[in-house]
Formats: C-alpha cells, sequence, structure tokens
C-alpha cells in the first residue's frame, strides 16, 4: 500500500498551522501503508477534540463520537468484529480527563487496540485551559495562578494497571514514531501510545525545542518485560524516555469471549439465534 | 371458618431467611398441580435482616395483578407482622407460632420453628410453610415431594430428604387444618396449565432480547435492571451473546453503539439514575441514527430514591432524556407477554428506524409473574436492516423517508462515517447550516410512517363511556381487575403499551369519553402531562400512587368509586 492510499482529497482542516497533528496524521498513514492494511479494514474510534478530528482527514471507517468516550466505542467494535483494525484516537484531555475511567478500565480489559493519545498537553479546541498533563505552573485563562495539580502520568498508570503494552513517542520524529506506532498496531492487545505533540497555538512551554531538549530514546537493550524498571523510567518527568517501555503478553478481550470459542466469525454475519435453543430455554420455566 | 374463593398467601421473614426458596418451590408445585398463580415480592435494599414479604395468589382462574388483602399470611419472624400490619384484616389466617407471634387473632398455631428444630435445623422452616400451604390447597402430595427433591437435587441426599420430610410435616397441618373445616379453600384445577409458564418480567425482557437477535449487552448493575443482565449474562454458554459489565453506565451506553455501529445487536439494561448518565450517549445514537435498545427498569426517585421499589417516574426522564431534538421510541409492557414480544419487536424497530428504543419497565414489573401459557420465539419476524456497501457509499444520503441505509464496517467496499458533530452525507463534520437543516429534518421525519404496522392502544369496554380509565405499562391488569370488581357498563379502559410516539388515535379516543380519569405510579401524571402537550386533552382526574408500593386492586377499586 501507499501513503496516497490513504488521502481523501481536499478537504478543508481544522488544524492551525504548525500543529503536531499534521505529522501525527502522516505517522498514521505511514504505519497503515507499511502495515498493508486496507483502508475499509481500519476502524478509528475518536472523541471530541482538534486530535479526535483527525479520522475525518483519511480514508478510513471512523466513529467519532462523544469527547471521552472513544475506548469503550472501540472495545465493543472490536469484540464484535475482531476482523477489524481498531484504533482509539484522540487527545490527552479526551482520554484521560473526561475519560479516564475508561482509561483504567479499557487497559484492564484488554481489547486489541491501538489508543494513540495525542498529548499536547493542554486543551487545544476548547482554547487553551490546563489538561491533566499539563506541568505545574503553567498559567492559562482558567488556571490563572498556574496549574497546582499534580500532572497526570499516563505511562505509570498504565504499567500500574500491567498494560499489555506501553509507549510514548514524539511525532517530531517521524521515522521513529512510525516504527513505535506500527508496532503498536501489530501487538495483540491493549497497546497505548502517548504522543507528544506541540500546540503552537496555546502550549507555550512544551514546545519543539522543549521535546527536542527534555526527551531521550530508550537504549536498544532496555528490557521491556521488567515492570519494575519500566515504572522507574516512566515515573522520571524530568526526561522523558521515547520508545516501547513496557510490554506484556495477555489474552485479549475479545480472545476470551465464549462467542469465539469455537468460531472468528464476526457477529454480523452470524444468523439469528437458533430457534430451537431457544424453545428449550423458554421451556425451562415450564417448572 | 374461613370460606374464601381465590386466596392471596403472604409469606414474610428477613432478607436470608429463604422467603424467594418458598415463593419459587411453592408457585412451581401450585402450577405443576393445576393452580392459576401470580406472586410478586417486595424486598428491602439490604442483603440480610429488615422484612421482606412474597405475594402468591391461588385461583381457579388466571390471577394477574397485585392485592392489599391477605388471606393466609405466614411470617417467619416477628418483624414481618409489624410491617405487614396495614394489611392485615379481619379475614386473615395467620399461621405460625404464639413464641414469637405472641397473642394474634385468627391464628392458625403451627409451631413452625420448633418442627424444624426437631428435623435438625431452624432452616427448613421456610419448606415447612411450603407444606403448610401445599396441605391447606390439598396439592397432590407426591408431585409436591417429586418438586422439592429435584429443587434440591444437587444438595447432599441427607439434605434432600429432610427438605422432603419438611414439606410432610407442614403438609400435614395444613391438611389437618383443611380436615377439620378450620379452612375451606374452594379452589379448582385446571389440568391445562400444568405445562404453563412462569417467568417474571425481567426473564421475558431478556427472553424477548434474544428473539429479538440480541448478541450483545453492556450494563452497569442497578437494581431493580440487573436482572435483565443476569438472565443474558447466563445464557452466554447456549447462545452467540457478547456480555459485559461496563465500569459505568456511560461506558455501557457507548459500549452499545459501537457493537450496533459493527454489526451486533445491543441492549443495555438500567435504572433512573444510571439511565440519566447514559442520556448523553442516547443523545449520540440520535445524531449518529445509530440503532440501540435500553431497558430502563424504573424505581422511585429523585436520586437513589428507594432501590428496590417501584414507580412509574421516569417517563419523563424517557421522554426528554439527552440533549438536542432527535426521534425515539419508548415502550411500556403492560404483560409479561409484552415484556417478551416488545422486546423482541423493539430490536427490528430500532434496526428499522436507525433509533433508540426505551423498554420502560418498573421494579413490579421485573419482580412480578402469573402463568402464561407459551411464548412463541419466532412469531416476531425479524428483520435485518444493514446493507453491503458500495464503493461511492455515504451513510447520511439524504432520503424522502429520512432513513438512511445503514452500512457496517468490512462488508462491502464502502467506508462507514458516523460522526457525533453535525455532519453532511458523507459523515463528515461539518458546519454548513443548509446540510444541518437537511439533515436534522431527515432526522426527524424517520418516524413519519412508525404507525404504518403499529397496534392501537389496548381497548376494553363501550366507546362512548362514562369514565376513560387511562393507563399505561404496569398498571394493566390492576386497573381491568379493580374494573371488572366495580362492576359498571360506563367505565372503560384504553391501556398504552407503546408511549412515544403517541398513537394518533389518542385524540379521539379521550374525545368520546365523558370523563377522563388517569392511573400512574408516579405523584405528577407524567402521562397525562404528555397527552394534554401532544393533543390538548387534559385529564378529568388522576388516581396516584407514589408510596414505592405496586397500585393494588383494590387502590384502584376504591378511587375509582371516587370518581364515577
Ligand atoms: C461532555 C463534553 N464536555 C466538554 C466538551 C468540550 N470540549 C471539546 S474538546 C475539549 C478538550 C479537548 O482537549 P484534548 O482532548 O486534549 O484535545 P485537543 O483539542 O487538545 O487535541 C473539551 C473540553 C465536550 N465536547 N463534551
Ligand atoms: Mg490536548
Amino acid at each position: 500500500m501507499d501513503v496516497k492510499d490513504y488521502d481523501i482529497g481536499d478537504i478543508d482542516m481544522a488544524w492551525c498551522p504548525g500543529c503536531g497533528n499534521f505529522s501525527i496524521i502522516k505517522i498514521i498513514k505511514r504505519s497503515l501503508a507499511e502495515l498493508e492494511i486496507t483502508p475499509s479494514d481500519v476502524v478509528f474510534v475518536s472523541g471530541i477534540g482538534q486530535a479526535a478530528k483527525l479520522p475525518h482527514y483519511l480514508k478510513c471507517n471512523f466513529f467519532n463520537g462523544l469527547h471521552g468516550r472513544s475506548v469503550p466505542v472501540a472495545t465493543a467494535i472490536k469484540a464484535t468484529n475482531p476482523r477489524l483494525t481498531v484504533i482509539a484516537d484522540s487527545g490527552d484531555g479526551c482520554n484521560y480527563g473526561e475519560g479516564g475511567n475508561h482509561f483504567i478500565h479499557g487497559i484492564r480489559r484488554n481489547p486489541d487496540l491501538l489508543h494513540l493519545v495525542h498529548d499536547n498537553m493542554i486543551y487545544g479546541l476548547t482554547k487553551g485551559q490546563a489538561s491533566p498533563t499539563s506541568m505545574k505552573g503553567m498559567v492559562t485563562p482558567v488556571q490563572v495562578d498556574g496549574v497546582i495539580l499534580e500532572p497526570f502520568n499516563p505511562l505509570t498508570t498504565a504499567i500500574a494497571l500491567n498494560a499489555s503494552f506501553v509507549a510514548r513517542a514524539y511525532c517530531g520524529d517521524q521515522d521513529k514514531a512510525v516504527d513505535i506506532v506500527k508496532e503498536a498496531i501489530q501487538h495483540e492487545g491493549y497497546a497505548l501510545v502517548d504522543m507528544l505533540q506541540p500546540c503552537p497555538s496555546f502550549n507555550e512551554i512544551n514546545t519543539y525545542k522543549w521535546y527536542k531538549e527534555n526527551t531521550y530514546y530508550l537504549e536498544d537493550d532496555h528490557d521491556r518485560t521488567d515492570r519494575s524498571k519500566a515504572f522507574e523510567v516512566a515515573t522520571d518527568l524530568d526526561r522523558l524516555a521515547l520508545g516501547v517501555l513496557y510490554t506484556r503478553e495477555k489474552p485479549t478481550f475479545e480472545g476470551q469471549q465464549q462467542v469465539y470459542s469455537k468460531e472468528q466469525t464476526p457477529l454480523w454475519k452470524r444468523g439469528q439465534h437458533d430457534p430451537d435453543t431457544l424453545r428449550e430455554l423458554i421451556k425451562k420455566h415450564r417448572d | 371458618m374461613f370460606y374464601i374463593i381465590g386466596i392471596s398467601i403472604v409469606l414474610a421473614g428477613q432478607a436470608g431467611q429463604g422467603i424467594q426458596t418458598v415463593e419459587r418451590l411453592l408457585t412451581r408445585i401450585l402450577k405443576l398441580d393445576g393452580f392459576h398463580v401470580f406472586a410478586t415480592k417486595e424486598y428491602m435494599s439490604r442483603v440480610r435482616g429488615g422484612a421482606n414479604s412474597t405475594e402468591i395468589r391461588v385461583s381457579s382462574e388466571p390471577v394477574r395483578a397485585y392485592v392489599d388483602a391477605i388471606d393466609i399470611l405466614i411470617p417467619i419472624d416477628k418483624e414481618a407482622m409489624k410491617r405487614l400490619e396495614p394489611r392485615i384484616g379481619t379475614g386473615t389466617l395467620i399461621v405460625g407460632d404464639t413464641s414469637y407471634l405472641g397473642d394474634v387473632n385468627n391464628l392458625l398455631e403451627v409451631p413452625i420453628t420448633e418442627l424444624a428444630k426437631d428435623l435438625g435445623n431452624k432452616i427448613y422452616s421456610n419448606i415447612i410453610a411450603v407444606g403448610i400451604c401445599c396441605g391447606m390447597l390439598d396439592v397432590d402430595m407426591n408431585l409436591a415431594k417429586d418438586y422439592v427433591r429435584t429443587f434440591f437435587k444437587e444438595k447432599d441426599d441427607d439434605i434432600i430428604s429432610k427438605n422432603v420430610e419438611a414439606i410432610e410435616v407442614g403438609f400435614k397441618r395444613g391438611k389437618d387444618a383443611r380436615d377439620t373445616n378450620l379452612i375451606s379453600l374452594d379452589i379448582s384445577k385446571d389440568d391445562s396449565i400444568k405445562d404453563d409458564l412462569l417467568l417474571h418480567g425481567g426473564e421475558a425482557i431478556s427472553l424477548g432480547a434474544v428473539a429479538g437477535g440480541c448478541n450483545f449487552i453492556s450494563s452497569y448493575p442497578m437494581s431493580p435492571s440487573t436482572a435483565v443482565l443476569v438472565s443474558l449474562a447466563q445464557k452466554t454458554e447456549e447462545l452467540d451473546i457478547i456480555s459485559e459489565q461496563a465500569e459505568d453506565e456511560i461506558s455501557a451506553i457507548n459500549m452499545a453503539l459501537g457493537a450496533w455501529y459493527a454489526g451486533a445487536r445491543a441492549m443495555i439494561t438500567t435504572s433512573g439514575g444510571g439511565f440519566a448518565l447514559m442520556t448523553e450517549g442516547l443523545s449520540l445514537a440520535g445524531m449518529i441514527e445509530s440503532p440501540v435498545v435500553m431497558h430502563l427498569a424504573q424505581r422511585p426517585g429523585p436520586a437513589t430514591g428507594l432501590p428496590t421499589r417501584t414507580e412509574q417516574g421516569d417517563l419523563a426522564l424517557a421522554l426528554h432524556g439527552g440533549h438536542g431534538e432527535f426521534p425515539r421510541i419508548i415502550i411500556a409492557p403492560a404483560t409479561i407477554e409484552e415484556c417478551f414480544y416488545l422486546t423482541n419487536e423493539s430490536f427490528n424497530l430500532a434496526d428499522e428506524y436507525q433509533v433508540p428504543v426505551i423498554i420502560l419497565t418498573d421494579q413490579y414489573t421485573i419482580d412480578s409473574y402469573y402463568n402464561i401459557s407459551s411464548l412463541d420465539p419466532t412469531k416476531v419476524e425479524n428483520t435485518r436492516h444493514f446493507i453491503k456497501t458500495g464503493e461511492e457509499y455515504h451513510r447520511y444520503t439524504i432520503t424522502e423517508s429520512g432513513i438512511s441505509p445503514r452500512g457496517i464496517p468490512g462488508y462491502g467496499k464502502g467506508l462507514v462515517c458516523v460522526d457525533s458533530d453535525e455532519h453532511d452525507q458523507q459523515g463528515h463534520i461539518t458546519e454548513n447550516f443548509t446540510v444541518r437543516k437537511q439533515q436534522m429534518d431527515k432526522r426527524l421525519r424517520k418516524l413519519d410512517g412508525f404507525f404504518k404496522n403499529m397496534q392501537e392502544p389496548a381497548y376494553h369496554g363501550s366507546e362512548s363511556p362514562g369514565t376513560l380509565v387511562v393507563g399505561w405499562g404496569s398498571t394493566y391488569h390492576a386497573i381491568r381487575e379493580a374494573i371488572n370488581r366495580v362492576g359498571d357498563e360506563s367505565i372503560a379502559h384504553v391501556h398504552y403499551s407503546i408511549l412515544h410516539p403517541l398513537h394518533p388515535s389518542t385524540g379521539d379516543i379521550l374525545n368520546k369519553a365523558k370523563k377522563v380519569v388517569i392511573v400512574e405510579s408516579n405523584a405528577t401524571s407524567q402521562f397525562g402531562r404528555y397527552i394534554r402537550a401532544e393533543t390538548g386533552i387534559k385529564t378529568d382526574a388522576t388516581i396516584l400512587k407514589y408510596t414505592g408500593e405496586p397500585f393494588s386492586v383494590e387502590d384502584i377499586v376504591k378511587r375509582l368509586k371516587e370518581e364515577i
């Protein structure tokens, strides 16, 4: 497949000049193309925010649902039709704020998804309020004296919950980001990619320059099965580690459903429930 | 001597004392022996202690409604008596022993606890109570013993034989009372009902759902709606169903929408508080034009209210829940049969019209049952409404009916794009005002053809009545029996099981009556106000109950007599 196969032609994109989302959409297209996934086999599920508009700008099936709710929707789509490649794709506010509970329980369920979080450490669409990942002290029109809340750490949270794949990427490094995203898509089970992204319009702290200076790539010998080590790396907020921090093979949510114990056919392809079985179930109520 | 035709037996005790086992055993044994039965339970929101009771009506004819009157009361402990005080009349025979009941009128002295202890354990008290009832009703003893044996078949032999003995001990006491003419119960048996079904509303809803092709349920536990989740979860062995307990109701409804999007037939089950959390998702279903079936089992609110009690207080929530304007269908089954068939139908309606269908029940419906002859899982023809998409597929194509062919991802060459933002025909986000209006108009005309194939509201009695009683949902049988008891030919009854859209015949029906009286289990007559909003007709009188208890036949008789 070619990157162009995901182009939808002339469309009015709602992103600001210099926005990290332009890089992220390229990273996504390249990853899908290199993995030979056809547009009709992939479903993007997004919430609301600037990040969440991404599925509108490429050729794919999409469910652009409510703010914060992409993970439950994506989980159900994958469970209903495991043949689809499902990507939950939204912003940091969407996933870690409004959807925080789904983030936690999505990890516990372990559906085979890529959970891609555009982490610009700000609420972009609503014009620059603090997000759960905003750094302490960041002044916004709402956080007038600067953020006083401890920043939410998605990576330590995911590792603490024994997530099956935990990674951090930076959209300014496309090649490396593509490698991480591809691996996350191929990974069987829930895969978090926290994608660091500058927001030139509202986040004056976490700029392209800041990311360059405050991130580093994990060494090749990093042992991703070592949970304590991964946790330790993830706690470091002075220097943000990039790469795959932690992986853990686990049975998937859909893989453990009774409906797939005998056959893999998606639910829509199966007929109605067998009337004789239904009659038997009803008959049980005779005594 | 008590001479009673068609009786009500109430068994009462603390949570954890096995009242539910008694209800189950007794209703099954009686039905298998040819008695018509009705049962409903009321219980406290706790796991142990308190005072719970179950009412079982036994009759020669079908009985389907709750009555206040208690003919035979079997309290397994003292607390139960206090709570049931208002329902104990001069005709109530109380069965038990003075050791815990003290000095009461009309006592049939049976030292239940002592007899149980003689068998080795107090826990046999409830089975002795079953035996007493069987003896009084002249039940086939062997049938009762066989049933008990099968019921406890998983237990040790010793326990099984103790339970059979308990039935015998109780039976003898009941039969003695009968033989000595202390009581006379003139209830005839009807062999033709032995194969009838006994299932409560919750079970009927879940069977209706699978008959309708339901293969996905995501929900969060909340009384009294949980019965449906449990029942569907337990069918995942035999049927292709994915059942998931979500982390909250918000997740549950969003999962259901994801499942429909990918081609499943999904439902959720919840109660008022959970439904309130789901309203954003309900609105999403409206916008993306997703089918979804939502079972809302009502309990009294506001807030946590009375978790285990009944009310019809959430009609306004079902009607108006969710921001923005979008079409929906609201159904309120009036009978066990309707719990089954209308739930089945809900999946087809949701799929055909691409709208949310809300099934409005209540604790009373969920927990009550009576014998019914049969349920046919193939009676409602299931129709599937998604298409194989072509390359140029657009999810929101403007059509005359407003219904755009629904594709699902992975079936056909097209891309299926749905968006909670206002969108164009392709499903892409838009802020074009013309497109916005086109899509709004498209969505809002989807139900224009809805009544083509739908049944009229149930109507009983004269077409130009003196008094027309209007009811909806679970009050049906209580109203029927009350009108029969009042015995006045000038009273008619119209009953709604499909609440919204309101049947277009409503104005005409109401206008023909001299006086319109509405019966609702809520404080503000929500259906009455809705009818007025839709037809301009104001009901003349209301019969409302919102204590948390179901309407009894007597409640309605009393108020009806005041109104005619
Ligand atoms: C229930 C709800 N609450 C609030 C909003 C408003 N809202 C839209 S996007 C957004 C935050 C977006 O931040 P983020 O998810 O980080 O995305 P970004 O725009 O930064 O990409 C908010 C608060 C909404 N759409 N729905
Ligand atoms: Mg953001």
